[in-house]
């Protein structure tokens, strides 16, 4: 899988405009991501807004599953169903970090397990669950 | 401390809330309000897109839209600007929005207790009745505890 971490690419502009990229980083293969604190994600003052981390925590679920279908030779167009996001601590000034687990990859949905961590990667700060449709063009 | 705060407004919040920070940096602009309902708009923009081969507002800013708006909803609801935290948001998609258009988001907040606040909304691009999401979610009061913001109860609880 680490191949396919290498041949993901450019994130999304909406994710680069923000700030996130990619650490370089990967954890049972799947790419982490980071965004450094700063006016783009900042809510009440000092602490990361909860549409910020979501947008974090969205596009680690979308790289988990653009790594996970390069390393099967798909190229589906995705489509998102649903996301649910669980916010476990406030985020604080410093940077936080993403990474998503493909909980299962089927032909039409995938189920996309993400988690985000500050200092401690064994404290999360927020956790999401995706499902998100794949579109095969070739269908 | 003890002057009487104006009844919270989220027209007249939305001047300070939407000057700097991710919803400033997302442009995000009032439109409407209820008694316990707060409506914001996401405007276009060329560097929110979420898909390489489809001018369409990218997830991620309709769900920062959502949570705002959410927030908005439970102050205009009780009245006072509170801090919130966000505990629980679920989106669910309907569809894309359309190409090169911006999005509302309506929230109102139908269930208020001392420290819990429960909301549901729709993002739509021009028609209500064919919204982009819907949205369902649940916030905790944080900080002080909400008992003090009446002053004729200060000193007279014990607080955690």
């Amino acid at each position: 899988m680490t191949e396919a971490v290498r041949e993901f690419g450019d994130l999304p502009a909406y994710a680069r405009s923000l700030g996130i990229a990619l650490t370089g980083e990967e954890e049972h293969g799947m790419p982490v991501l980071t965004v450094a604190f700063g006016p783009t994600v900042e809510g009440r003052p000092q602490h990361f807004h909860g549409g910020a981390t979501a947008g974090l925590l969205e596009n680690a679920g979308y790289a988990a599953l653009r790594t996970a279908l390069i390393a099967a030779g798909r190229n589906p167009q995705l489509k998102p169903i649903n996301i649910t996001v669980q916010y476990l601590a406030a985020g604080k000034s410093r940077a936080s970090f993403a990474v998503g687990r493909v909980t299962r990859l089927g032909r039409r949905n995938a189920n996309i397990a993400v988690e985000a961590w500050q200092d401690d990667r064994e404290r999360p700060i927020a956790t999401a669950v995706l499902n998100i449709l794949m579109v095969d063009p070739s269908a | 401390m003890n002057t009487p705060t104006p009844r919270f407004d989220a027209r007249e919040a939305s001047k300070w809330f939407f000057r700097h920070g991710h919803t400033g940096w997302l442009g995000l602009r009032f439109t409407e309000q209820g008694d316990n309902w707060v409506e914001l708009e996401l405007p276009w923009r060329e560097d929110l897109l979420g898909d390489r081969s489809r001018p369409v507002l990218a997830s991620g800013p309709i769900i920062s839209l959502m949570d705002m708006a959410s927030g908005m909803a439970i102050w205009q609801t009780r009245g006072t600007f509170a801090p919130v935290a966000t505990l629980d948001l679920r989106v669910d998609y309907q569809r894309p929005a359309r190409a090169r258009a911006g999005v509302k988001g309506r929230v109102e907040c139908y269930c208020i207790t001392r420290s819990a606040a429960f909301v549901r909304g729709i993002a739509y691009d021009d028609d209500m009745a064919d919204p982009v999401a819907h949205v369902a979610g649940c916030f905790m009061t944080i900080g002080t505890d909400p008992r003090e913001e009446n002053p004729a109860l200060k000193g007279a609880l014990g607080h955690d």
